[in-house]
């Protein structure tokens, strides 16, 4: 009997390699518990029944390229669209011989921080169904969480891997911006989107970097790491340098319980020999919101032009190819994908161009320039990773500035292209808190070292409370 | 008032590269409709471009040859609309950072070198091929269905666009000439007109001689020949010129021209004004070719056209020096002067026997051709004649035709001469009365008479003793 609930990716490696199971044993343990437990989580939007492969399963968010595959990235737009192709990513992981569980649930294009702009309706939080999952990447963090899949691949643009991370207590690494494929990513804002993966442990993650990242001849932003993927061992942090933004300090809405367990885990980094400090990051803070919510957008209603109804996915009826095109948008997308076309198309119309994508692309210089600055006196920068804990369905859904705040902490690295590891800090009110750790451009190393050495100290039980035996 | 036209153009050159701009479909002519295409060039979710290395060399070529500054970095931006011909609801095209910038051409004219500025070249791929079906104008307006061919979608174009140097359909056609011949040259394009690898839009305005000002302009598209070029430029002035004259104002408009009725067709103008919403393409890295790319490009520049007009016209009239090198016989004609020919007779045997017989001059020996040239008057046309239509035969040879001797001999001649005489009256009159120029006419009449094989410089001598006498 194998327990999705415990099993991490390296011990099902181990099973593997010492012939206790086979892959497709564990491939189908994985469909039965999404049988049996899915329903009322809802991380799937599709289930494949019938992959192949050698080694591990992995689940896929549903923005991933699957050749043959059913691909919507939860839009009622792209229904019915079976890639031609595999996503480089997908590529690489089925390459490893990693047979796909299925394709996750997400907000529509990637754009949310609950899951609940999904077209095909919100996944749960498996601490509680009551809750959200976070988002974008709720499906895939839900499905790890839940045993559903003991390792999975998520995209993230603000935030939508380690929010959702977070909120579901497991760990989830956006990586620096170029190194790992874009290409058969259903694009959002193509200068922020990166594909990272989402695990119970850091020591997976850290692998199935190693697997995903490298330059792509097929994706010209790419560049090879230029050191490789070590898989951390230690659980010192003797000189590691860590900086705490004094601006967390006074940040509004940064729940008490969230404070207290960030503030508890980096007093337990320097008990483990890291060097503790506070590090400034004003304009990152003040304005890296305003910026991402210029940038993303602009560029995502470019993006998402090519739903148009003439090649692929649904097409709605019209006297001309105008309102033919007008008519299939209009059916086909959402709410939320509407608002960032119509602030997009805004923010790059000539007139407002300098005024707003212009002077963000120059905010965006100075938050990467600031970045630059801090890491000069540190090697990890810390901040929670969500100022709540996972919120009740419904909470926010009907007021999107709320719903844009949940990522208040993960976007400034994000403009500045760094990569950022969540990882279970502990719990509040019976819900997991998250902690965010930012790196170096090609920084992984350092933080697959630290949020190891985190990880051992702290002890988090990735598990939820309500499915421990 | 004497009026002036002032005219800039926009020259399209569709690049002989193997693959397309941004994917590796092949490019070429005559494949089944949508038979050369990919997941990048219909714009499939998450397909990314990668820069055709290629394509760029040729626009670095070409900015070379037009004496532009080659920018050591060059963006290529997103030109967002949405039609049926563009998949991803965007072109990718060099925008406000272009390739090639600020050059200049030099065409040699009668009353001296004209100089035309070049503005930019720039680089971006093509769109598709639409047929509008069931509607009457061909257009997508009043269609009942369109009908796409993706294989033209995403091949690489260079646009070449002038400054408003030009002053007359002429210089507009010499211009276009030898940029022609230039891109040829360069071996980039074929930039055959009726193909559409090369086409031409003109920007016409009409000003009162000698004023600065620029006045409205309009642009006129659908000229698929360089005569069609200046007869829709004359056209389009003449419309501009009277509209002035009766006190009218000229509006910014865009005409079709059509070459069979010589009429101005104004396009539908658009409802409202294009907004492109141009920003730098994400998906992309900026082109910065390295230094010692650019010089090798430049190394390998042939002499330009203009230059070896200006120096062949030192010993030629200009109109024969252009359609020379225009002509790609420029060659043939310096190697064949070399090889000890008469210029003038050289440049007068290439441009009108050899070209008037159809032979590829790439194929025609210089040192044999210049002893046909020298011969020319002495061989019995008919063996001259014979000869020149074998000139591009491998292996061929001068010598046979050179022993075939012309009839010089006075007594052979002497009867047909005083026959012809007497049987033109009319014209022996003319000629004693003045008119010189009758001599060819009478040498003609012998030359017809004696079946080519008199010499016809023996033959003149004879007829003006006798008319003479």
């Amino acid at each position: 009997m194998i327990d999705t609930l415990r099993l991490t990716a390296e011990q099902a490696l181990g099973l593997l390699e010492r012939k206790e199971v086979s892959s497709a044993e564990l491939h189908r343990a994985y469909l039965d518990a999404a049988g049996e437990r899915d329903g009322e989580i809802h991380a799937y939007l599709r289930l494949v029944e019938n992959a192949e492969g050698t080694g591990v399963p992995i689940a896929l968010k549903d923005v991933i390229s699957t050749k043959g595959v059913e691909t919507t990235a939860g839009s009622k737009i792209l229904a019915g669209y079976v890639p031609v192709f595999d996503a480089t990513v997908a590529a690489r992981v089925r390459a490893a011989g990693m047979p796909v569980i299925g394709k996750t649930n997400t907000d529509e294009f990637a754009m949310g921080s609950s899951t609940e702009n999904s077209a095909y309706g919100p996944s749960h939080n498996p601490w509680d169904l009551t809750r959200v999952p976070g988002g974008s990447g709720g499906g895939t963090a839900a499905a790890v969480s839940a045993g559903l899949a003991p390792w999975g691949l998520g995209s993230d643009t603000g935030g939508s891997i380690k929010q959702p991370s977070a909120l579901c207590g497991n760990v989830g690494l956006r990586p620096t911006y170029g190194t790992v494929s874009r290409f058969g990513i259903v694009a959002f804002a193509s200068s922020l989107d990166q594909i990272g993966p989402v695990a119970k442990t850091v020591r997976d993650v850290a692998l199935l970097y190693s697997i995903i990242a490298g330059r792509d001849p097929n994706d010209s932003t790419t560049v090879d790491q230029p050191e490789p993927t070590r898989l951390p061992e230690h659980d010192r942090l003797d000189g590691v340098r860590i900086g705490v933004p004094k601006q967390v300090a006074g940040l509004q809405g940064i729940e008490p319980g969230v404070r207290a367990s960030f503030d508890a885990a980096v007093k337990l980094a320097g008990e483990l020999g890291a060097e503790v400090g506070e590090c400034d990051l004003p304009l990152s803070f003040e304005y890296g919101m305003p910026c991402y919510y210029l940038i993303a957008p602009a560029e995502a209603s470019s993006n998402l032009a090519r739903y148009d109804g003439v090649r692929y996915g649904p097409r709605a009826e019209g006297a001309t190819y105008r309102e033919m095109v007008e008519r299939t948008r209009d059916e086909g997308f959402g709410d939320e994908p509407k608002r960032r076309i119509m602030l997009g198309t805004y923010a790059l119309s000539a007139g407002y161009y300098d005024a707003y994508y212009g002077q963000a692309q120059r905010v965006r210089t100075l938050i990467v320039r600031e970045h630059a600055a801090a890491f000069e006196g540190f090697d990890v920068i810390a901040t929670p990773t969500s100022p709540t804990v996972a919120f009740p369905l419904g909470d926010k859904a009907a007021d999107p500035l709320a719903m844009y705040a949940c990522d208040l902490l993960t976007i400034p690295s994000c403009l500045a292209g760094l990569p950022g590891l969540n990882i279970p800090s502990g719990l509040s009110g019976g819900l997991p808190v998250g902690l965010q750790l930012i790196g170096r451009q090609f920084g992984e190393n350092t933080l697959f070292r630290t949020g190891h050495a985190l990880e051992q100290a702290i002890g988090f039980d990735t598990v939820p409370a309500r499915l421990r035996a | 008032m004497t009026w002036e036209t002032v005219v800039g153009l926009e020259i399209h050159v569709q690049l002989k590269t193997r693959t397309k701009m941004f994917c590796r479909c092949p490019v070429g002519f005559g494949a089944g409709e949508n038979t050369q295409t990919c997941p990048v060039c219909l714009g499939f979710p998450g397909a990314l471009p990668v820069p055709n290395g290629a394509a760029i060399a040729s626009t670095i070529k070409l900015g070379l040859a037009l004496g532009c500054a080659i920018a050591p970095r060059a963006v290529f931006a997103r030109k967002n609309y949405f039609y049926p011909d563009l998949p991803k609801g965007y072109q990718i095209s060099q925008y406000d950072m272009p390739s090639c910038i600020d050059g200049r051409m030099l065409v040699p004219m009668p009353e001296g070198e004209l100089a035309v500025g070049i503005v930019r070249a720039h680089l971006e791929e093509d769109a598709a091929k639409t047929v509008h079906m069931g509607g009457h104008t061909g257009r997508i307006g009043g269609a009942e269905y369109s009908l796409v061919d993706y294989n033209r979608g995403g091949t690489p174009l260079l646009e070449i666009v002038t400054a408003p140097d030009i002053r007359s359909a002429e210089e507009a056609r010499r211009f276009l000439q030898l940029l022609r011949q230039t891109v040829v040259e360069l071996g980039i394009s074929d930039a055959e007109m009726e193909k559409g690898t090369l086409r031409v839009d003109a920007n016409v305005s009409v000003r009162p001689q000698g004023a600065d000002e620029l006045r409205t302009r309009c642009e006129i598209k659908n000229m698929n020949s360089f005569n069609f070029i200046g007869r829709g430029i004359e056209a389009e002035a003449a419309r501009q010129i009277a509209i002035w004259e009766s006190g009218g104002e000229v509006l910014q408009e865009t005409f079709d021209f059509d070459a069979g009725s010589g009429t101005l067709t104004p396009r539908r103008s658009k409802e409202e004004a294009d907004d492109y919403r141009y920003f730098p393409e994400p998906d992309l890295v900026p082109v910065e070719p390295p230094a010692d790319l650019i010089e090798r490009l430049r190394a390998e520049l042939p002499e330009p056209p203009a230059e070896r007009i200006a120096r062949l016209g030192l010993d030629l009239d200009l109109e024969r020096a252009l359609v020379l090198v225009t002509g790609g016989l420029d060659r043939l004609y310096e190697a064949t002067v070399a090889a000890g020919a008469d210029r003038v007779a050289a440049a007068n045997v290439i441009a009108n026997n050899l070209v008037g017989a159809g032979v590829d001059p790439s194929g025609v020996r210089a040192s044999e051709l210049a002893q046909l040239v020298e011969a020319r008057d002495r061989i019995p046309r008919q063996a001259f004649d014979e000869a020149i239509g074998r000139a591009g035969d491998p292996g061929f040879a001068a010598a046979p035709y050179l022993a075939r001797e012309a009839v010089s001999d006075a007594s052979a001649l002497d009867p047909v001469i005083d026959a012809i005489i007497a049987a033109n009256p009319g014209q022996v009159a003319a000629f004693r009365g003045g008119k010189e120029g009758l001599l060819g006419f009478f040498v003609g009449q012998v030359m017809k008479e004696t079946g080519g094989s008199a010499n016809p410089r023996v033959v003149s001598e004879l007829v003006r003793a006798k008319l003479a006498g």
